[in-house]
């Protein structure tokens, strides 16, 4: 555990890049960035918190079974987004055109609609959720597994 | 001895480094369709104003699938790795 200072800022400082990093991951369709991306983003604040205070305090509010159900789920849309568009091919975008996610945007720079993409956007979304669970995992995993303990059911 | 060895093994790896990036093609050639095609039709096809969006997501959707893949398989390594320890205790 760090000093006073250290974790005051880090307590303040975790909102903001949590919000960046959702915004990054909600955006991937528009700006550059993504679900990998916004995924990293949203760790390397949990590695600050890793930083600032203990391992042990980090370890009770994230649990293994909780980031384990998260990323399989990211992980299962992903593959069920993917098997939808079967119908045409593999992978296809299936919700261009219909009522979720589905207004197309002028050929060309526009400023752009977050109500666009079809299935991007979930995709996004789904990996976004993988990275997080998975990365937080791995780094929570190492960081306990250093001082002697193991990570928490 | 050991550090003249490992200053010609060296040199001899940046000799065919650079070799091979003399050969390289000149920036954009060959000329494909695949490209045009893809910053032509994206926003149409896919909805999406990232085109780089929507060439990992869509166009190349299987490719993102591996590397969702590789990133579970190695977050389940970890963990299978990093847990034993306490169990291997409370057996012995």
């Amino acid at each position: 555990m760090l000093s006073k200072i250290v974790r005051t800022v880090a307590n303040q400082l975790i909102l903001f890049i949590l919000i960046f990093g959702l915004y990054v991951i909600m955006h991937g369709h528009l700006t550059p960035g993504g679900g990998f991306q916004g995924g990293a983003v949203v760790v390397s604040g949990v590695v600050m918190l890793l930083v600032a205070f203990s391992s042990k305090d980090l370890q009770k509010s994230l649990r293994e079974r909780f980031l384990s159900i998260m990323e399989s789920t990211g992980a299962l849309i992903f593959a069920i987004l993917g098997f939808a568009g079967i119908g045409t091919v593999f992978f296809y975008n299936f919700l261009v055109g219909t009522s979720i996610f589905g207004r197309i945007p002028p050929t060309g720079p526009n400023p752009g609609d977050i109500w666009t993409g079809g299935v991007i956007p979930l995709m996004n979304l789904a990996v976004g959720l993988k990275v997080i669970a998975g990365l937080s995992a791995v780094v929570l995993a190492m960081a306990l597994f250093s001082i002697g303990e193991e990570i928490e059911e | 001895m050991r550090q003249v060895v490992g200053l010609i093994l060296l040199l001899v790896v940046v000799a065919f480094l650079v070799w091979g990036v003399l050969d390289i093609h000149p920036f954009g050639y060959p000329p494909s369709d695949m490209d045009d095609y893809i910053i032509e039709n994206a926003q149409e096809e896919t909805g999406s104003n990232n085109v780089v969006a929507s060439v990992v997501f869509d166009y190349r959707g299987l490719d993102t699938l591996g590397e969702a893949t590789i990133l579970f398989t190695a977050v389940t390594g970890v963990l299978l790795l990093l847990r034993t320890r306490k169990r291997r205790e409370e057996s012995s």
